[in-house]
């Protein structure tokens, strides 16, 4: 196990170098940059003295040998457009919040999805099946910019029990975990009501029923840890997904998250952020497959042994 | 039973929490604190690292030129100077400074703060992009150009420390009307130099909370990035006893739509804008609430002279009053603008044009044939290009149709992400592109200069020789009852050769609580912080 982890920890390197590379060539590709005419006149003095200042007047290939060189000394560079903190700065201030969103969001989606896929697939075809199933396919459909304004319109402008947006006390935290959960929440019942029919029809639930055991007994302890393995597999992507597709509920909630700061460094053209935070988004997606991969193999015997 | 009793303690706990934190997530009443939409996070508060009107809207708290402006009427008051006096030909002005003005740390404002602060705007290696507004002092272009490196050849000087001397390259009549804009603050040296050189552009810790020193009625207290700006009163400042407020919290909110639900929540006092879409339904339910009020700024379409057939001042002509202004005004834009005609808004500085571009669609027509596209014929689509909003597309979409149905002409709305399309403008690669110009002082000549050959914001490759003359003269001439016929003249010129096409004058819509007293609308937007108190302060 140690040395699976190791062997995939190294396997991050060239995966980080593939990524810089690319994405350093990739969004200088993009029509204007950082420091071009806006809607009013610069004086090109300025301009071409800011270039300066960010390298940017440097060839491409110094530019980018210059910028690895700074990654080994762990310097991601000042943010060329908000230059009141360095990217660095900006990670460590903003990269909580969207992971604290990110984690009650996927806390909402897993308790509610797993139960509503559990109870759906114990009476297939019943109510209790239909029910649950058809909510989450609205929580599919529904985009979250159209549950985001319609929750703040409910529970904040009509009941006021809840703020319309910010972020500090927990109050500020419920509808936005929710918005982004909610379509989370749809995928996870779906699976889990797949894999969870599919173990419950298995020969091992049969005889565990045959030798007499409760109904509540054979879900939890037997069928359970089979039937969740397809939701295990999607939380991988799934954390993934709610920490770097949280910028439309950060916009609409007025979250001081990455996600829109990252959003907004790509409309700016403000590449140093850009890559800080696409490294340390690609950071987090690798961390949570590895996980992935340890939660399978401590689920699955078969995983960990490479059956 | 054990379960139902969990429950509902559970349930209890929960809305207790919930109730309990709401409560302290803001709210408009209590102390005299002004709670403002504050629009986009500002990129920066350093008053020479910023372009944008958000950041004015906060700086303006914290910092005070030399002048401030009537809120109702805009007349020239003392800001930092306490008088002021100007050389007969227009082109020496000397402050002298309050005498008890301070900083908020205590120290003296003195005359070589504005020259410290002037001269690291000027700073090449800063690289400002609105050193250009202090370019009207003479040797300051130079200065920041390379050309001339003794900085005390610029015509900035401290006499001593109550005492500023300013000379101009010409005379600019709104001189003293220009210091409310960030680019003239003062900053102090200390404290920009405790943390990094003159002339540094990461040089940026001197403006968060708890470092900056600033010369305003108000002081930061608390920078949360996405969050709050939070300024309170600056117990130093010299008029201190005519700031009605506490402080101000700066919501920084980009969406219109959250932060009119703010607005209605109570959480805030005062929206930085209001979506079009918005603007019937508050007419309707609760017009005291809204404000819609005259603002200097044109929203106009820009048409590329380097291009065919857009190269024939006809067909330019043509198109520009085939454009159905009113209609666009009252349909598309629910009445919360009014048509423009000309380039200049009307009531500017008090210059109104006198030439116009009609809607007249016999005329256009006629024109249009005189060009040789009779009833369209021969014409090529024109791609009109936009940035991305819901406003600058059903607009597009509005003139499509109208020149199709007037002109038989066919356009493309073309929407571009916002780099792109500046860069679209910059390169001249495009037909007809969306364009708006509000103006950065109160001159009329700041809005016709766009069009002078070779100006950096005339992007559409038009040039006259003739127009050029008549703004260089009217730069020259210290008197408005010189300057205003020639900027008349000009305008015909320019309308007549028709390089844009103008839409509409802009409004300034916004959305204010009953509460909040002192706030005169103007036609600049400007918002004097210290003029305002609150109704149900104590």
């Amino acid at each position: 196990m140690i040395r699976f982890l190791v062997f995939r920890a190294l396997g991050l390197i060239p995966v980080f170098f593939i990524i810089v590379t690319v994405i350093f060539f990739l969004i200088r590709l993009a029509p204007g940059g950082p420091f071009e005419q806006g809607e009013r006149f610069v004086a090109p003095e300025a301009l071409e003295q800011l270039r300066a200042a960010y390298n940017l007047d440097a060839p491409l290939y110094k530019q980018y040998f210059d910028y690895v060189a700074g990654l080994f000394h762990g310097d991601l560079g000042p943010s060329m457009k908000q230059p009141s903190r360095t990217v660095a700065e900006w990670i460590v201030l903003r990269a909580p919040v969207s992971i604290e969103l990110g984690f009650y969001a996927l806390l909402f989606a897993c308790t509610i999805g797993l139960l509503a896929g559990v109870t759906a697939a114990l009476r297939p075809n019943s109510v209790t099946d239909y029910v649950p199933m058809s909510f989450a396919m609205i929580g599919i459909c529904v985009p979250n910019f159209v549950l985001g304004p319609v929750l703040m319109l409910i529970f904040s402008i009509w009941l006021g029990w809840l703020p319309v947006s910010g972020w500090g006390p927990p109050a500020t935290k419920v509808l936005p975990a929710l918005t982004l959960g909610a379509a989370y929440v749809a995928y996870i019942a779906r699976l889990a009501r797949g894999g969870m029919f599919e173990v419950l029809a298995q020969d091992f639930i049969r005889t565990a029923r045959a030798k007499g055991l409760g109904e509540a007994r054979v879900v939890l302890r037997h069928a359970l840890r089979g039937g969740i393995q397809p939701v295990v597999s999607f939380l991988g992507p799934a954390a993934a997904g709610l920490l770097t597709g949280s910028f439309v509920v950060e916009k609409i909630f007025r979250i001081p998250g990455l996600g829109s700061q990252f959003v907004e460094a790509a409309f700016n053209r403000d590449y140093t952020m850009l890559l800080g935070a696409v490294l340390f988004y690609a950071a987090l997606i690798l961390v949570f497959n590895l996980l992935v991969d340890i939660a399978q193999a401590l689920l699955d015997p078969r995983v960990r042994y490479g059956k | 039973m054990k379960l139902r009793t969990s429950l509902c303690i559970a349930m209890l706990a929960i809305s207790a929490w919930t109730i309990g934190c709401s409560s302290g997530g803001g709210g408009a009443a209590g102390g005299a604190m002004l709670h403002v939409g504050a629009g986009a996070e500002p990129q920066n508060l350093d008053p020479y690292r910023v372009t944008g009107h958000n950041e004015h809207r906060v700086l303006t708290s914290l910092f005070e030129g030399l002048t401030t402006l009537n809120q109702e009427t805009l007349a020239v008051e003392p800001g930092a100077a306490q008088s002021w006096t100007v050389s007969p030909d227009g082109l020496v002005y000397t402050f002298k400074l309050q005498p008890n003005a301070k900083w908020s740390d205590g120290t003296q404002v003195t005359a070589k703060d504005f020259v410290y602060g002037w001269k690291r705007h000027l700073s090449a290696r800063l690289g400002s992009e609105y050193t250009y507004m202090l370019w009207c002092i003479k040797n300051a272009e130079e200065y920041t150009k390379g050309t001339l490196t003794d900085f005390s050849q610029v015509g900035v000087k401290a006499i001593d420390d109550t005492t500023l001397e300013v000379s101009l390259k010409y005379p600019v009549p709104a001189f003293l009307t220009m210091h409310i804009h960030y680019a003239w603050f003062p900053v102090l040296q200390s404290n920009v130099e405790a943390f990094g050189a003159i002339d540094d552009p990461n040089n940026t810790k001197w403006t968060r909370a708890g470092n900056m020193i600033s010369n305003g009625p108000f002081k930061l207290e608390e920078w949360s990035p996405n969050q709050i700006i939070r300024v309170v009163r600056n117990e130093h400042y010299w008029d201190a006893a005519n700031v009605k407020l506490d402080g101000v919290e700066f919501y920084p909110i980009s969406d219109l739509a959250t932060e009119e639900r703010e607005f209605r929540s109570g959480r805030l006092d005062l929206t930085e804008s209001l979506l079009s879409t918005k603007i019937e339904t508050y007419r309707r339910d609760n017009p005291d609430l809204l404000h819609i009020d005259p603002l200097i700024g044109t929203y106009f379409y820009r048409l590329n002279t380097t291009r065919k057939p857009l190269d024939d001042p006809k067909v330019r002509r043509a198109l520009a009053m085939s454009i159905d202004r009113q209609s666009i005004c009252d349909s598309v834009l629910f009445s919360a603008v009014v048509p423009a005609s000309a380039f200049t808004p009307p009531g500017l500085a008090g210059y109104t044009p006198e030439s116009s571009i009609p809607y007249n669609v016999e005329e256009a027509r006629k024109l249009l044939t005189e060009a040789g596209y009779p009833n369209g014929e021969g014409m090529r689509p024109l791609d009109i290009l936009f940035n991305e909003s819901e406003d600058h597309r059903r607009i597009a979409e509005a003139i499509q149709d109208m020149w199709k149905k007037n002109l038989n002409i066919e356009a493309r709305p073309t929407q571009q992400e916002w780099k792109v399309y500046l860069n679209s403008l910059t390169t001249l690669d495009y037909d007809v592109a969306r364009s708006a110009w509000i103006a950065d002082y109160l001159d009329p000549i700041n809005y016709l200069e766009c069009f002078e050959t070779g100006g950096g914001n005339n992007r559409t490759g038009w040039s006259s020789p003739e127009f050029d003359a008549l703004v260089e003269k009217t730069r020259l001439s210290p008197e408005q009852s010189v300057r205003f016929p020639l900027l008349q003249q000009a305008e015909q010129l320019l309308l007549n050769e028709a390089p844009l096409a103008p839409i509409y004058s802009y409004r300034q819509r916004f959305l204010l609580a009953p509460r909040v007293r002192g706030l005169k609308s103007n036609m600049l937007g400007y918002l004097n912080y210290k003029t305002f108190s609150l109704a149900d302060a104590q």
